[in-house]
């Protein structure tokens, strides 16, 4: 009885910090995604793609450096660069010119970036599996609550909320940040005040997509990169985006730990249905409060 | 059939393309029977998703669950069960449609993106538990042979089959969205609050036009099985919905027929420039940016603009 309890109250430790690191990446992509959504209001369909550049990028940049423990935090600063770099040719070339269209169309415009990238990223790197180390001091696992506990995921325990405070500091306490959040608002307003809305729209584009190519580079050692990961984690982001609260960064946050958490605890009650747990948590919030669980920018 | 264009012009053009495509299995390869027979099937899905979207201004964008549902209840009837086929091919429709009830009943208090990520929600969901049922469903692995009556075995069996069902599946569509019904549903799209005022019951329209429109969408399903002889969980994924949805922007979502047009070209590019090239999504990611920027009405809708400027179905959005 006592050796069942210990390892029931293991196994819900352990999986709770499975849960809670993997929050911190859909963290860092959604936190993106629901800045675009808060001041461009589009959604970004191309999202999961950049999120797969960042990934790619990460790989290819920490191969380029001969894996040494250089090579991986090299490609965690390059490879969300990569990413806005993309981005903002997409959008200075073409989505700038589409901002006075229909929503619908905005919509339409970002599915077609997606079936561009992904093609490209077939083009680049082709369809096999790739996968990079973490440096040496990341390999491993703790032991936490008595059992192993990666380190690699405690290290995304850091990042996530270091992310989080970062993205709180910029958009409450730097001046574009703030341009930013009244764009979200009243775009007329913004323009009216003499600030091309044009650039900051292709700033908060930019951004939105820095974060994903960095929550990319991030998980990149976790997982095998590879083409469809833009599909897995595309209509997850929205979904936690939509029950967090569109635009809110706080909402994103709240709908990331929802997601993750009741991923891995599922796994641990019905391990076959472990990813029908999220998604039945999604439908109950969005039933509850269709507009989110915080306040919404639109 | 489109309309815009005077009735009887676009009967007979209907007509003749009828009598092209009921003697092209006699002369074409086996394989382009095959290729015109599943774009008939993805034509009437894509042309009852549009009912609602074009006809009702819905973000239905999950669609593709009812279609998903409809091909796994047909699946299942004629693999579990020892009843006939056609208990199935009636199961298929009226279980998709009890899927639209459901989970229109909890969209339609809602509009516009919310509407759309409810649905999202709900359809994930569905699709989450057939991917991972594995006892019922097959799980990813799907259900493959699934056997079909032996009129249907043919390709060319099929091929009939398929295009009567579309024909008349076509008809009824049109029927529905020209009555006093599919008028008011088009009123509502396009001023749902004048609409309300007027004593119609708003949501109680748009979830009739959901049943209605996901009947249709289980038919697709039912039919997709007949065609392929398996189903599988990407039936009921979010992506098929999404490029469904995109064949009616594709085509022209103001117009009837418009859907139809945009499934041919979408699914013939994925057949044909797939034999090519294996970057095919990226060529119609690339004429999808095109059409953006250069046809924003889609392609049917822009040469109804140019043979009719005051066609009575375009409406300009706000």
């Amino acid at each position: 009885m006592g050796l069942t309890q210990d390892l029931t109250a293991t196994a819900l430790g352990n999986q709770l910090f499975v849960g809670l690191s993997m929050a911190m990446i859909l963290f860092i992509v959604t936190s993106g995604l629901s800045f675009i959504l808060g001041v461009l209001r589009v959604p970004n369909i191309a999202h999961g793609s950049l999120y797969m550049i960042g990934a790619f990028s990460a790989f290819s940049i920490s191969r380029l450096l001969g894996g040494s423990p250089i090579g991986f935090w090299l490609a965690l600063l390059l490879a969300p660069l990569v990413v806005a770099l993309v981005s903002f040719i997409a959008e200075r070339a073409l989505f700038c010119h589409l901002y006075e269209r229909e929503h619908l169309m905005l919509l339409l415009f970002t599915f077609s970036l997606m079936l561009v990238l992904g093609d490209l990223v077939k083009m680049c790197w082709g369809a096999d599996y790739r996968s990079i180390s973490a440096p040496a001091m990341l390999r491993g696992s703790v032991n936490l609550f008595g059992s192993p506990f990666p380190r690699y995921n405690l290290f995304l325990l850091l990042v996530g909320p270091v992310v989080a405070v970062g993205l709180w500091l910029f958009s409450s306490k730097t001046k574009i940040g703030k341009i930013a959040r009244a764009a979200a608002v009243d775009r007329e307003m913004v323009g009216a005040i003499g600030i091309n809305v044009s650039w900051v729209f292709a700033f908060a584009f930019v951004f939105g997509c820095f974060l994903a190519g960095l929550g990319g580079a991030l998980v990149a050692p976790t997982i095998s990169i590879t083409l469809g990961m833009d599909h897995d984690i595309i209509m997850e982001a929205f979904l936690i985006v939509t029950i967090g609260g569109l635009g809110n960064m706080w909402g994103a946050l709240a709908g990331s730990l929802i997601f993750g958490l009741t991923q891995s605890f599922g796994i641990l009650f019905l391990p076959q249905f472990a990813i029908v747990f999220p998604y039945a948590a999604v439908v109950i919030v969005l039933i509850w409060r269709p507009k989110g669980l915080l306040k919404s920018v639109w | 059939m489109t309309t815009g264009i005077s009735g009887s012009k676009s009967i007979g053009f209907s007509a003749a393309c009828l009598a092209v495509l009921l003697v092209l299995p006699l002369i074409v390869p086996p394989f382009y029977t095959y290729t015109l027979t599943l774009i008939f099937v993805i034509s009437l899905l894509a042309m009852s998703l549009n009912m609602l979207v074009g006809h009702g201004g819905l973000y239905q964008f999950h669609h593709g669950v009812f279609y998903g549902v409809g091909a796994y209840t047909f699946a299942l009837f004629v693999t579990k069960t020892s009843l006939p086929a056609w208990v199935g091919f009636l199961a298929a429709p009226l279980m998709a449609a009890t899927a639209g009830l459901l989970i229109g009943w909890f969209c339609v208090r809602l509009t516009k993106l919310y509407f759309a990520m409810l649905q999202i929600s709900l359809g994930s969901l569905i699709w989450a538990i057939v991917f991972r049922w594995y006892s019922l469903t097959g799980g990813d692995d799907g259900i493959s042979g699934i056997p079909v009556p032996s009129f249907l075995a043919s390709m060319t069996g099929a091929y009939y089959f398929i295009l009567i069902l579309l024909v008349l599946c076509l008809i009824a569509m049109y029927f529905i969205l020209y009555s006093p019904f599919g008028v008011t549903f088009r009123a509502i799209r396009d001023n749902p609050e004048r609409c309300e005022a007027l004593g119609i019951n708003v949501r109680h329209h748009q979830l009739i036009a959901i049943m209605i429109a996901t009947f249709f969408a289980g038919i697709a399903g039912a039919l997709y099985v007949v065609l392929e002889r398996s189903v599988f969980p990407d039936l009921l994924f979010w992506y098929l919905s999404l490029e469904i949805f995109v064949m009616c922007l594709l085509g022209g979502w103001f117009t009837f027929a418009g859907p139809i047009l945009g499934a041919a070209i979408t699914e013939s590019l994925k057949i044909y420039v797939g034999t090519y090239t294996e970057y095919w999504t990226m060529v119609l990611g690339i004429i999808l940016i095109l059409l953006i920027f250069f046809l924003p009405e889609g392609i049917v809708g822009y040469f109804l603009e140019k043979l009719k400027p005051r066609d009575s179905i375009r409406v300009p959005e706000a």
